[in-house]
């Protein structure tokens, strides 16, 4: 079958889409969590479960602990206390684990082992996984339920001090807190002090009930100088010294109130060999947990080994001990030893309240929970529960009732391990089964769109796609078995959950299929590049043409942005890449223009002849791509003179011009967001231009801008839009105005303001209308043959829909980035483009460049937190999905939507039939390859420690961006239809 | 000829790496303090003085081109009045595309002006003296196939290997691992000084390489 480039292009962006999904599915597990999260208000308590008698024990459980001091040490390892590390440098604690009242454990962290999941883990009892952080867009604060949380609605008063991360996840959940930065890793003795100067005043006050203490000094020693430093002694022995004051504050206080107190020191995660923390060893994992209180018996001799328990059975254990609900999506179990102690029929109520908790999770995440062994369990128990307490109402204290009484205990301990085992199967894990087959699709298109360049860029912008012949070779069905064979196998023999593997089987075997289709293509289309390369090379003096510099430099800057992803501060500060390569850009185009434009010598018409050489030798090969960028040159070469010779003196001044002033143009941009991470604290124009005091600034910046936009767009509209488009930006000004952003120049109080719903629905219906007009004419050219002057100015009455959609939606002080970006669209088509006739490929790219670099001109990053969530609403009363997210995803990517589109007049207005063809193509192979390198760099770097803060959130702009590519190849496509039809 | 012009090429070329050593390590003999990172900006004084001292004795002793147009006075004199006035032009111009690339407007203007005067004593330099205050020459050596001696073709070597060296050096500065160098324009003026040494290393070496092919359309 024969196909389009773009069409071909379009087919395979999409199947890439699927790809990327699938490895985001795979990447981003779906986290185990309970339906009612969302909400905090307390459902009451589970009741005790009786058979037949009443129990009137309804309510909560009291508190087990007054107060609960929790020391959290950055990167305590579980030997640094229970190893010799913690006999040597800390006696205090070593007393205490081996002779007091207490009870330790070594708590097993999952990755990624990043002290914010960690805090989560620790509070919440849930494995926190990335989704959270999309779904809590701009605010870093924890949602779930947790610990504190509830702490705080009990009427606990909690004071925190150490790691200001507690204060970002718990905002207005402390009476009185200092944070600490962890930003200057080389401090571990003030960051540590400014927690400790705290404690006798807090210690002596005793007007609290929860005091948190974060200290970070541990783990900037292991950053700095690893675990074998002679100063992680020294700050264990600081530790120490901390501990044994907070414990004994505790003992003498207790000595005035009934209930004893708990003290817990744990650390968030461990720490590698090498000082760092992140993935997933077993010193990176292990942590120490410890319980100190006087509520904790203890015989003489008994000497325990710590068990190991998971980290996020904490977050049960405290909400039992202060008496609080545990939190909803906890899949931690109770620690039991902290309980033993109480009379049996509080301990079965507390695990009867565990169970509950766990089991109710498990119904909402796992459909078939009643074949589930904990489910069964919990059933069990709960019969035995209920008889025991019949019997304990009706006679006292017995032997019966003991020793039925320890059988219910084992049961429920027993179904809660069960339970939490299942429920932390859930998630946790990289679902790296769907990451494989995702990237496997991925790269596959990718191989097949590099390898169709030749063919897909010749003159004829079609290639062969064989579809027939891989359905009947030998080859797909053995693949398609081998792949079959390895799904079972896969899905049999995984412990963890795996998308892939809850599909049904029809549309896991419809990935088999499409994973060795593509197999099938790729192989067909490597042997045909082959053939044609072996007949290349026999008629040996075939193209040495050689690279453009400024081939050159698009080439080397694809390559180095992809490569650039590998660094976490490339990745945050990906905007300045951008820039960089504009600029050069910009610097490229105007060498060539001046060798080009500037009265030279002689060696024009030797390059012309030298060109020509090369194309000679080459036309047997015309469908190469060198070659066809030769005839491309050959024709620029030889017509720059003579073009130069009809050029009038305005207009050659213009294009001397015209980089300078591009570049400019660029600067000003850049001055306008500042982005990223290092530098985004820096003053820009853009804060100055929205704070209140630069209002009538503002107003006045933003009607220019949209005089401006007029001015540009009008040019080559039809009067009917021109009005339209007049009106549209008169809307978007009024709405503008009635929310409170500008000023009339009449209106100088800024009174009433509303949400500007009319004045933005005003907008929304001349953008329909241009729209559609611009179908129509699109349309009208396709089916009445009106020719090309219909469809030019079709295509660009889409555009400037597009143009006044984003006027609308971006923000007031972004209007200045769209009037410029249309300016230098003007500039660089009229006098860039045009004269130095550039090819098809090199335009696209250039389209692609600065389409990337407008996406950061608009403020935006590779931080979730800079989305501008605000354009959802537009025009809308309420939150309404899909067109939120429509909008939104429209105004975070207007820049290289705006972009592609003003590629797509400019080619129809422009240049022959096959170029909107080969610009899909050359916009698909330039959109895909970034993100197809990057799922790779990500898989690799999945334990690095910024996983979570910057690769992911990038990696979901980089799906998106696909998506946006993919929607953008779709409209070349169909334009390219409209065309060849016509 | 062209051997011996090699066998010059060679010889200059290492004088002029000699200076940019010497510059490292002279100052600390007489200035307390000094060193490269801390005191940049005189280092960059005393690289781009000896640098363009080196340049204009060599020019005066090899004399590369040496034609035989009228010499007077006043012809001397307005050469090198021009040759000034474009080299202040260059500093200037620099010093703009540094801000379009994005260096600071306001603040450190005299770091990125001195930066500016260093990439030109790097490349306008030599180009003012192999080819005098001559634009069209200028540009006919950056063109393609444009050189016409084996002392342009270094030229256009050292040149464009400073003008990359100065664009790669730019890439370190957002990376997180603060160091001293990364601040502007000090990884910049490094990496083109590294650069321009390199044009320097490499150009007679490939020449040498290649002087098979290469021919030159005046001999």
């Amino acid at each position: 079958m024969r196909l389009g480039s773009g069409t071909f292009a379009a087919c395979c962006v999409v199947v890439e889409v699927l790809g990327v999904v699938l490895f985001l599915r795979g990447f981003f597990p779906a986290p185990v969590r309970s339906s009612s999260s969302s909400k905090h208000q307390a459902e009451p308590p589970a009741p005790e479960p009786s058979a037949g008698a009443s129990s009137n024990w309804t309510k909560l459980p009291p508190p087990l602990f007054s107060k609960v001091v929790i020391v959290l040490i950055d990167a305590l390892r579980d030997d640094f206390v229970f190893g010799s590390k913690g006999v040597k440098f800390m006696p205090y604690t070593t007393y205490l684990v081996e002779k007091g009242a207490s009870h330790s454990f070594v708590a097993e962290a999952k990755p990624p082992t990043v002290t914010m999941p960690r805090i989560k883990a620790l509070m919440t009892g849930s494995v926190p996984g990335f989704i959270d952080v999309v779904m809590n867009l701009n605010s870093p604060a924890l949602l779930e339920d947790n610990v504190i949380t509830q702490a705080k609605a009990a009427g606990k008063r909690i004071i925190s001090y150490g790691d200001e991360t507690w204060v970002k996840l718990f905002p207005k959940h402390f009476v009185e807190y200092d944070g600490t930065t962890s930003f200057f890793v080389s401090d571990y003795t003030e960051v540590d002090e400014n927690v400790t100067r705290h404690l006798d005043k807090v210690l002596k006050r005793g007007d609290w009930d929860v005091l948190i203490l974060h200290y970070l000094g541990l783990d900037h020693i292991g950053h700095v100088s690893g675990p074998s430093s002679p100063l992680i002694g020294r700050k264990l022995s600081e530790m120490d010294g901390v501990l044994m004051k907070i414990h004994t504050a505790l003992l003498s206080e207790e000595r005035e109130t009934l209930l004893p107190s708990l003290l817990v020191l744990c650390g968030d995660h461990g720490m590698s060999e090498t000082g760092g923390h992140g993935a997933s060893s077993t010193e990176e994992v292990s942590t120490p947990l410890l319980l100190v209180s006087s509520a904790f018996e203890r015989k003489p001799g008994d000497i325990r080994h710590p068990k190991h328990v998971q980290q996020t059975d904490l977050a049960a254990t405290l909400a039992i001990g202060l008496g609080l609900p545990i939190p909803k999506n906890s899949v931690g179990h109770l620690l039991f030893p902290a309980i033993e102690g109480k009379p049996m029929r509080e301990q079965l109520r507390f695990l009867h309240l565990n169970t509950v908790q766990l089991t109710k999770l498990l119904q909402e995440n796992v459909p078939s929970y009643e074949k589930e062994p904990g489910f069964e369990q919990f059933k069990i128990s709960e019969r035995l529960h209920g008889n025991w307490i019949r019997l304990y109402l009706e006679e006292n204290n017995s032997e019966v009732l003991f020793n039925l009484g320890t059988k219910v205990r084992r049961q429920y301990l027993d179904a809660l391990k069960t339970l939490s085992l299942s429920l932390s199967r859930q998630v946790a894990q990289y679902d790296v089964y769907s990451m494989v087959v995702g990237t496997v699709v991925v790269l596959e298109v990718l191989t097949l769109l590099l390898l169709s360049i030749p063919q897909a860029l010749s003159s004829k912008a079609e290639l062969e796609v064989p579809l027939l012949s891989p359905v009947f070779s030998l080859l797909f069905y053995l693949t398609f078995l081998v792949l079959s064979a390895v799904h079972v196998i896969v899905c049999t023999s995984t412990e963890s959950s795996c998308y892939l593997c809850s599909l049904s089987w029809l549309t896991a075997g419809g990935v088999m299929v499409l994973v060795s289709a593509l197999l099938c293509a790729v192989v067909s289309a490597l042997t045909k590049v082959l053939v044609r390369g072996k007949l290349l090379s026999k008629n040996a003096a075939h193209s040495n043409s050689r690279w453009s510099e400024l081939d050159l430099l698009i080439l080397l800057g694809t390559l180095g942005h992809v490569l650039s992803l590998g660094a976490s501060s490339f990745i945050e500060e990906e905007h300045q890449t951008w820039y960089f390569l504009v600029s050069t850009l910009c610097l490229a185009l105007c060498h060539d223009i001046y060798r080009n434009y500037l009265p030279g010598d002689d060696c024009e018409p030797q390059r012309c002849l030298h060109v020509e050489g090369g194309f000679d030798g080459a036309t047997p090969a015309l469908q190469d791509k060198n070659t066809s960028s030769a005839v491309l040159e050959l024709n620029r070469g030889c017509k720059s003179p003579s073009s130069l010779g009809t050029l009038r003196g305005y207009e050659k001044w213009m294009v001397l011009a015209s980089p300078w002033v591009i570049l400019t143009c660029c600067r000003l941009l850049r001055s306008l967001n500042q982005t990223g991470v290092q530098w985004a604290h820096r003053p820009d124009l853009g804060h100055w231009l929205t704070s209140s005091d630069h209002k009538a600034a503002l107003s006045v910046l933003a009607a220019l801008s949209l005089a401006v936009i007029f001015a540009l767009i009008q040019r080559r509209c039809s009067p009917a839009s021109k009005v339209a488009m007049a009106l549209g930006l008169l809307g978007v000004y009024c709405y503008r105005a009635a929310i409170g952003n500008v000023l009339f120049p009449w209106q100088q109080d800024n009174k009433d303001i509303s949400k500007g719903i009319l004045e933005a629905r005003f907008v929304y219906v001349f953008v329909l209308g241009i729209l559609f007009t611009g179908t129509k004419d699109l349309l009208k050219s396709q089916v009445v043959a009106a020719g090309f002057t219909v469809k030019t100015v079709g295509l660009w009455e889409l555009y400037s829909g597009f143009v006044l959609l984003a006027a609308l939606l971006l923000r007031p002080h972004n209007l200045p980035v769209l009037v410029l970006s249309l300016l230098i669209q003007t500039l660089m088509a009229k006098f860039v483009w045009k004269p130095l006739r550039h090819d098809v490929a090199k335009v696209t790219v250039m389209h692609y460049w600065f389409g990337q670099a407008f996406f950061y001109f608009q403020g935006n990053s590779n931080n979730i937190a800079t989305v501008d969530i605000s354009a959802g609403f537009v025009g809308l009363d309420t939150y309404v999905e899909i067109p939120a997210i429509f909008l939104t995803a429209f105004a975070t990517y207007a820049g290289p939507v705006l972009w592609a589109s003003h590629l797509v007049s400019f080619l129809s207005s422009e240049a022959s039939s096959s170029a909107l063809s080969h610009a899909g193509f050359c916009y698909a192979l330039i959109g895909s390859f970034p993100v197809s390198a990057y799922i790779i760099l990500v898989t690799s770097l999945r334990y690095h420690l910024f996983i979570w803060s910057v690769f992911s959130p990038k990696l979901l702009y980089e799906g998106m961006h696909l998506l946006i590519t993919a929607a953008v190849c779709v409209f070349f496509t169909a334009m390219d239809q409209t065309n060849t039809k016509s | 000829m062209k051997d011996t012009d090699i066998k010059r090429l060679l010889y200059t070329h290492s004088l002029c790496i000699f200076s940019i050593i010497l510059s490292i390590f002279i100052p600390s003999f007489f200035l307390e303090n000094f060193s490269i990172l801390e005191t940049h900006l005189t280092w960059l004084c005393i690289c781009s003085v000896f640098v363009t001292a080196v340049n204009l004795v060599l020019y005066l002793v090899v004399k590369p081109n040496a034609s035989s147009k009228r010499s007077s006075l006043s012809f001397k004199v307005t050469r090198f009045v021009k040759c000034c006035v474009y080299f202040l032009m260059s500093c200037f111009t620099f010093h703009v595309i540094f801000v379009l690339y994005g260096a600071p407007l306001i603040e450190l203007v005299l770091e990125t002006f001195l930066f500016a005067v260093t990439l030109s004593t790097f490349t306008t330099v030599p180009c003012l003296c192999l080819l005098g205050p001559n634009i069209k020459a200028w540009l006919r050596v950056f063109s393609r196939n444009g050189v016409t001696s084996v002392w342009e073709n270094s030229l256009q070597i050292t040149t464009i290997s400073s003008f990359v060296g100065a664009w790669l050096g730019a890439f370190p500065i957002p990376l997180d691992w603060e160091r001293p160098w990364q601040v502007w324009p000090i990884s910049c003026t490094l990496g083109a000084t590294f650069g321009y040494v390199a044009g320097l290393f490499i150009s007679p070496l490939w020449i040498y390489w290649n002087r098979k092919q290469l021919t030159y359309k005046n001999n």
